[in-house]
């Protein structure tokens, strides 16, 4: 005879709702979103390839939508003649000049708003009142103070990546945990060394963050400042192209602005991965 | 050397915390203080290891600490503290760099801490691969490594779970044998007041009085006897049934905050 517990487990008969056994429904997918490794380049080519058979086929006017090929066509005949290379140079230094001013004045002034009262008190008011400001509102005052050389650019870029960055650095600094501040001072541990191995190492990741949105920042402000005034650069070759109706070369530009902004974020991930391999 | 807690009061704003707490921690002895939530237990832990300033009053040293000590006073602390990007032996060294001692001393000091908390071979682990208790004996080799004459615990075992508690405690018990490190054992687990303390200071609710201290009648290595464990019962006892009121009290206080 069966026990008591054992024909509880057994099965019910078929089409009993109140004996019926069945399984506990599961209600835990979703929201842990897992990019594929190949998904986002299989895309990427299909798109692609979508749009070159669109050329190929006639179905979109090249003169508004040229061909993926005549695209790829455009830039080895500009690699070719050297010219890219030229509004690459020179668009690569005003990036970099920009960036480097601005980033190391940014992180000053951020560190310094997250150590010290007065500097937070003075520099969030005019943090919050300059930041919103389109930077490159500004350079046709900065070619007034700066001439018409490589400086204004070159300061325009800088401004808006010493913004972006004097924030990410004061929130970082921020953000370090107040107890390892605490555990440091209770060893005695030297203002400067605090600073140096506590606050730095705490701050990096908001501040790599940082460099993440400056380097676009930076990206953004030297095409629009090589259209205002430029006769080399990326943004200069865009606008003459599409001046000039050429449109593959238009979108050879926009390529390699975007490769190159690949880069730049490539770059910034392989830092990211020597720096935080500890989280 | 002695640590003096001399008419502490402390207020954060309009909230009065502590109110003229006085008692003394002789050299060697371990003293635990114990109160209801927020009587401001912690608060007067950072005050007397100099990391708040008391509104009134002060902590006092009488006498000089030992000649090797680098940190007479040291905490140990609930969350461990420890530097996320350094490594086990990186995180015990890091109070060291700025001492005196030359690179092949501080590798000594460093090796015997990890040796005497068991973490010898962890030394390359960073802190988060190591569980909760692992991470208290990283913490407790940085402390040990100053040799301080003082340990200062704010609630070190609260965040770990009941095995490791209670291995940790044989830890600190086995530390504290010698009598040559006293200690102050922020706690608000009583079992933990009564097997570690010599003097149990009882704090009231908020603001923060001493209502009494309470001597532990036996030494550390007699409460390990089994017909021990009877009295050691009834003094936690004695010291729920002087806090259970207050306790509730303040619980209800902090749901209606």
């Amino acid at each position: 005879m069966p026990s008591a517990r054992s024909s509880m487990l057994d099965r019910a008969p078929e089409n009993d709702p109140v004996t019926e056994v069945r399984p506990v429904a599961f209600r835990g997918a979703g929201f842990v979103p897992n990019a594929g490794r190949y998904s986002g380049w299989i895309a990427l080519a299909l798109v692609i390839a979508l749009w070159q058979l669109a050329g190929s086929a006639g179905w979109v006017n090249p003169l508004f939508l040229p061909a993926p090929s005549a695209i790829a066509v455009a830039i080895y005949k500009l690699a070719m003649s050297g010219a890219l290379w030229q509004h690459l140079a020179a668009s690569v230094v005003r990036i970099g000049s920009g960036w480097l001013l601005g980033t190391v004045a940014g992180v000053i002034v951020g560190f310094a708003i997250g150590l010290s009262t007065l500097a937070r008190g003075v520099g969030i008011t005019f943090i919050s009142a300059l930041f919103p400001i389109p930077k490159i509102a500004l350079l046709p005052l900065l070619i007034l103070w700066l001439g018409i050389g490589e400086e204004p650019k070159i300061a325009t870029i800088a401004l808006g990546v010493f913004f972006s960055t004097a924030i990410s650095v004061y929130s970082g600094v921020d953000a370090v945990p107040r107890n390892l501040i605490r555990m440091a001072q209770s060893f005695n541990v030297p203002f400067h060394a605090i600073v140096r191995r506590v606050v730095w190492p705490g701050a990096l990741p908001s501040i790599l963050a940082g460099f993440r949105i400056t380097a676009s920042v930076a990206l953004l402000l030297v095409v629009s400042a090589e259209m205002i005034g430029a006769q080399f650069g990326i943004g200069a070759f865009v606008l003459q192209a599409g001046n000039l109706m050429q449109t593959d070369q238009l979108l050879a530009g926009v390529v390699i602005l975007s490769l190159f902004g690949l880069a730049v974020g490539k770059a910034i991930s392989v830092l990211e991965a020597r720096l935080l391999h500890w989280r | 050397m002695d640590l003096i807690a001399d008419h502490i009061s402390h207020r954060f704003g309009e909230l009065d915390v502590l109110d003229r707490v006085s008692f003394t921690v002789a050299s060697g002895e371990v003293v635990a203080i114990v109160g209801p939530s927020g009587c401001g237990k912690s608060t007067l832990l950072s005050i007397l290891g100099g990391l708040l300033r008391p509104s009134e009053g002060r902590a006092e040293l009488r006498g000089a600490p030992p000649a090797d000590s680098l940190n007479p006073l040291t905490f140990v602390f609930q969350d461990f503290a420890l530097l996320p990007w350094c490594t086990v032996e990186a995180n015990v060294e890091f109070p060291l760099i700025h001492t005196a001692l030359d690179a092949t001393t501080r590798r000594a000091v460093v090796d015997d801490a990890l040796r005497r908390t068991g973490l010898s071979d962890f030394r390359g682990a960073y802190p988060k691969q190591l569980s909760g208790g692992m991470r208290q004996r990283v913490g407790i080799a940085r402390a040990l490594a100053v040799r301080p004459a003082i340990l200062l615990m704010d609630e070190p075992l609260s965040a770990l779970d009941s095995q490791t508690r209670e291995l940790l405690m044989e830890d600190f018990i086995g530390l504290l044998a010698d009598g040559a490190m006293g200690a102050v054992y922020v706690t608000h687990n009583l079992e933990e007041a009564v097997r570690l303390a010599d003097r149990i200071v009882v704090l009231s609710r908020r603001p923060g009085r001493v209502r009494e201290i309470v001597e532990i009648p036996m030494t550390r290595a007699e409460r390990g006897a089994i017909d021990a464990r009877g009295q050691l019962l009834g003094l936690q006892n004695d010291l729920w049934s002087l806090i259970r009121e207050e306790a509730i009290d303040a619980e209800r206080e902090v749901q209606h905050a």
